[in-house]
């Protein structure tokens, strides 16, 4: 019987089965930096975060501190060290609670179909029509600047997308043959949802978590560069940029350097996804060569 | 003598991502004369595709051409820049693929895109493309060929725009055209019309052609030579007469003896009126939002036989099927499982019912859960229906995989470990799991190669002999059905047209549209395709196309038999002839249509 011959299965080492580029492993090392620093930054750091440790504001690089000085006097190689730790922790967060909502909702719609997913969607796109930065600006402005508020509002932004995202997947993955077959066997919503569906979703909706984290930096960053973000005197990138643009002018360079991290944090995320879903298509392309 | 394609010696090498070249095609070598038509032949996975794109010097995604010559009209076309070698295709190559409408872009007329390829090489204005195309539409026996370039893809039928398909690849006139599959997605009846049409316009033109199929009665009609592919090898090559009735190489006479027979009868069991039917489905009505597909359907199936549905695509088997199942719910009509009556819906059955109907999908490939192991797939039934845990599961698992005939190590591995025929077995293993009464099989070997569904089909044999399984098997492979089902259903358009036991549903009287579909069949026979192009039948049948919920009978628009005036406002209800064999059309039982195959 022809069909029935043994198959020879390679198992190869982890990072042999990861097929990593060299962009990948380039992306994957900025990244792995900054979570490190993220995570020991109080140990690293010489100063505290909002120690002032010189009378010379906006001090040049070298001077004062290793990066100079801010518009304070603190220290602005301390101040980044402490601002990952608040960017990276918030882009999580309000990724999770995005990825909370916006996959439970998008998910639900697309298995219980009828009047939900009808009301959902059309909340939805509603949110969706307001500019995220201006939706932003007005709950902030009505509810107040704290952490929790920010959170949420983000959170509840980036979660437009999510369940878009998670809806369509859905809707694609339900009408297969073997959710119908798991149907027609009598499963319940639940075993389906999170045995049939979920883990078919799994690489698209990482891709799109490592998108949201990208997005969710940069939104936060915007806010806190507008003032409705992280307050003063804790360290946030976007922060920082806005605490020291005006040092620019006098050749300081303590608003570019967080600009620049912000960059390299995002960058490197977006080709982390890049690598990733092409590793996702270089598989079907496979497929297509064993036919 | 003069070729148009010569390719020497040529290999092609796929690359899996982040992995090395294999190779795909190993040094393949073969020509093409002018209006000769050459078919390619071998299972899936053999290189035929893959060669057919390279005579045009088009590798796929991740393949690369990587030796070898290609000559075209005596050019190198390797040697060619990109932009030269472009320039060849819909000049002096066109391309007819699979399926016509992913071909044309839906939103355009069909005549505009006929004439693009040509228009866009500077083949003349699009006043006299348009009248040569009109042309190739007269010759390709187009119905109003003068206005058929006017409509959208959609509005025309799936054998229709196939062959307008085919015009489009002619419109440049090339000298070497490439036919990849161009009727497996079509009906039987559909693919007559098509065949005789491009045979008909390849002799007329003169176009050198190659024509690739795994379906050898389709070959014995187009075919001059025939090339055997095997893993990228070429096994054997002859003239066509050659290769059917004296094949030299061993692969080739596997294949030869896995081509399904002629439909053959075969004396069936009678169904024993004593037991209740494991399924009866009674004057089932049942469609999908506004549309109503099945319209009075009444079908029963004996426990430990075989019902057979036959049918063309979109006649409503796949939905009868679910139906049964409970995945689309009726709308009018009952069903009853096992002597008891069944709620529309999934939902509402309860697992004892549940468990005796089972249900196994047409498309092996996307039927499992490519993230769960086989010992998962086939493990979770046991426990939803019979509660079975850990070991007393797990020794089950391995017992339903030796049942299908595959070895129990596959427990560990995931559907994309397995191939085609292996995954399909392993969707009948889960059937078996629940430990049914019947099993829907919707269409199960339609994807598989003639060699691996020979297997399957046996398979089902074994399993109902041993087990005493009942099974609903959907087709449209006649043959199949013939000589597997014990009674046949015949669907058109949603209705019964014609049902009874096997042997007199395949023997006259036929109802009209059975007649149509039995003669359709492609036999191995050099010629046959001649012989029933030409016959009133064929050319009726190809005028109209099925609609769905007509008035009166759904074949009149179709059927030479037509009385008009009463077929086309009456529909006709099931008669009952002798042998329990069932009617449903106007005329008398005398002048139902006869002489057989
Ligand atoms: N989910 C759906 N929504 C709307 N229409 C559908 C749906 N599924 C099938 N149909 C339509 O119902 C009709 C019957 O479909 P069905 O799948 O039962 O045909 P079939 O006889 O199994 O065909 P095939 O041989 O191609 O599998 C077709 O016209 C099809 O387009
Ligand atoms: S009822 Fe009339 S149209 Fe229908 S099959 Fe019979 S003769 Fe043909
Ligand atoms: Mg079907």
């Amino acid at each position: 019987m022809s069909d029935a011959t043994e198959f020879a299965k390679p198992r190869a080492s982890v990072f042999a089965g990861l097929r990593l580029t060299r962009t990948a492993i380039f992306a994957g090392g900025i990244l792995l930096f900054w979570l490190v620093l993220a995570l020991f930054g109080p140990w690293i750091a010489p100063h505290g975060e909002a120690d002032i440790i010189s009378t010379k504001t906006f001090a040049p690089i070298g001077e004062g501190g290793w990066l100079g000085t801010d518009k304070l006097g603190r220290d602005v190689f301390s101040r980044l060290i402490y601002g990952v730790r608040t960017t990276l922790l918030l882009a999580l967060v309000t990724t999770v609670i995005s990825f909370t909502f916006g996959v439970t909702l998008g998910f639900a719609a697309a298995i219980l179909k009828g009047w939900f997913d009808i009301v959902v969607s059309r909340i939805v796109e509603a949110f969706m029509a307001f500019p995220s930065t201006l939706l932003a600006l007005v709950v902030i402005g009505a509810f107040g600047t704290s952490i929790t508020v920010l959170v949420l509002t983000v959170g509840l932004v980036l979660s437009t997308s999510v369940f878009r995202v998670s809806r369509a997947l859905g809707y694609d993955i339900g009408v297969m043959d073997f959710v119908e077959a798991a149907r027609a066997r009598g499963e319940g919503t639940w075993w389906i949802l999170t045995r049939e569906i979920l883990p078919n979703s799994m690489a698209p909706l990482i891709a799109e978590f490592g998108l949201r984290f990208t997005f969710s930096i940069l939104f936060l960053s915007g806010l806190s560069f507008l003032g409705l973000g992280v307050q003063e005197p804790a360290a946030d990138w976007g922060l920082m940029v806005q605490e020291n643009v005006g040092g620019l002018f006098l050749g300081s360079s303590a608003a570019l350097i967080p600009a620049a991290c912000i960059a390299s944090l995002t960058v490197s995320m977006n080709l982390l996804v890049d690598w990733f879903q092409q590793r996702q298509q270089g598989e079907t392309v496979l497929e297509k060569i064993d036919q | 003598m003069s070729d148009i394609l010569t390719i020497k010696n040529l290999r092609v090498e796929g690359r899996p991502p982040g992995g090395t070249y294999v190779p795909i095609v190993k040094g393949v070598s073969l020509n093409v004369a002018k209006g000769e038509v050459l078919a390619l032949i071998g299972e899936s996975g053999s290189g035929k595709s893959t060669i057919s794109l390279a005579s045009m010097g088009f590798a796929r995604p991740g393949c690369r051409i990587s030796g070898g010559e290609i000559w075209l009209n005596g050019r190198d076309i390797m040697k060619l820049s990109p932009h030269d070698r472009h320039a060849l295709r819909g000049n002096e190559v066109s391309y007819v693929a699979q399926s016509a409408a992913a071909s044309f872009n839906p939103a355009l007329r069909i005549g505009k895109q006929v004439i693009e390829a040509p228009l866009w090489h500077g083949a003349g204005d699009a006043a006299t493309l348009t009248a040569t195309a009109v042309d190739l539409y007269r010759k390709l026996d187009l119905p109003n060929p003068d206005t058929v370039g006017n409509k959208f893809p959609h509005q025309v039928s799936g054998g229709q725009l196939q062959r307008l398909m085919a015009a489009m690849a002619m419109s440049c006139g090339p000298d070497l055209l490439i036919l990849d599959e161009p009727t497996t997605a079509l009906d039987v009846t559909t693919q007559i019309e098509v065949l005789k049409a491009f045979k008909d316009i390849i002799r007329d033109q003169g176009t050198a052609a190659i024509y690739v199929t795994h379906d050898l009665a389709v070959v014995a009609q187009v075919a001059d030579r025939i090339l055997v592919l095997k893993n990228g090898e070429m096994v054997e090559e002859g003239p066509t007469a050659q290769i059917l009735h004296d094949p030299q190489h061993e692969y080739t006479r596997t294949l030869m003896a896995a081509v399904r027979p002629a439909p053959h009868l075969v004396d069936h069991v009678d169904a024993s009126a004593a037991q209740a039917p494991v399924i009866s489905a009674r004057n089932i009505t049942a469609g999908y939002g506004a549309l109503t597909i099945l319209s009075d359907v009444s079908v029963d199936v004996p426990a430990a036989s075989v019902v057979g549905v036959i049918g063309e695509s979109g006649c409503g088997k796949s939905t009868l099927a679910r139906v049964v199942a409970g995945l689309t719910p009726l709308r009018e009509g009952e069903i009853k499982l096992d002597g008891k009556v069944a709620a529309p819906s999934v939902k509402d059955r309860p697992r004892d019912t549940l468990k005796d109907c089972q249900i196994v999908f047409q498309m092996a490939d996307t039927a499992l859960n490519p993230r769960q192991r086989i010992g998962d797939i086939l493990g979770r039934p046991l426990e939803f229906y019979q509660g079975l845990k850990g070991r007393a599961r797990l020794d089950k698992v391995g017992e339903l995989l030796e049942l299908v005939d595959l070895p129990r190590s596959f427990a560990s591995r995931f559907p994309g470990e397995l191939s085609g025929g292996q995954k399909q077995r392993i969707n009948l293993a889960r059937a078996l799991a629940a430990d049914p009464k019947v099993i829907l099989c919707d269409e199960v070997t339609s994807a598989l190669d003639t060699v691996v569904a020979a297997g399957v089909i046996d398979l089902l044999k074994t399993l109902k002999d041993k087990l005493g399984v009942a099974y609903m098997f959907i087709s449209h492979d006649l043959s199949t059905v013939a000589s597997f089902a014990d009674e046949v259903v015949v669907l058109y358009a949603g209705r019964v047209v014609e049902k009874g036991p096997s042997k007199a549903v395949f023997s006259p009287p036929f109802h009209p549209y059975t007649k149509l579909l039995l003669s359709s069949v492609p036999e191995m026979r050099q010629g046959w395709l001649e012989g029933v192009a030409d016959t009133g039948e064929a050319k009726a049948a190809s005028a109209g196309s099925v609609v769905i919920g007509a008035k009166g009978c759904p074949f009149s628009n179709r059927c030479t038999h037509v009385i008009s005036g009463t077929c086309d406002t009456v529909a006709p209800p099931l008669r009952v002839l002798s042998d329990g064999l069932e009617i449903a059309c106007h005329l008398p039982t005398g002048e139902l249509p006869d002489r057989g195959l």
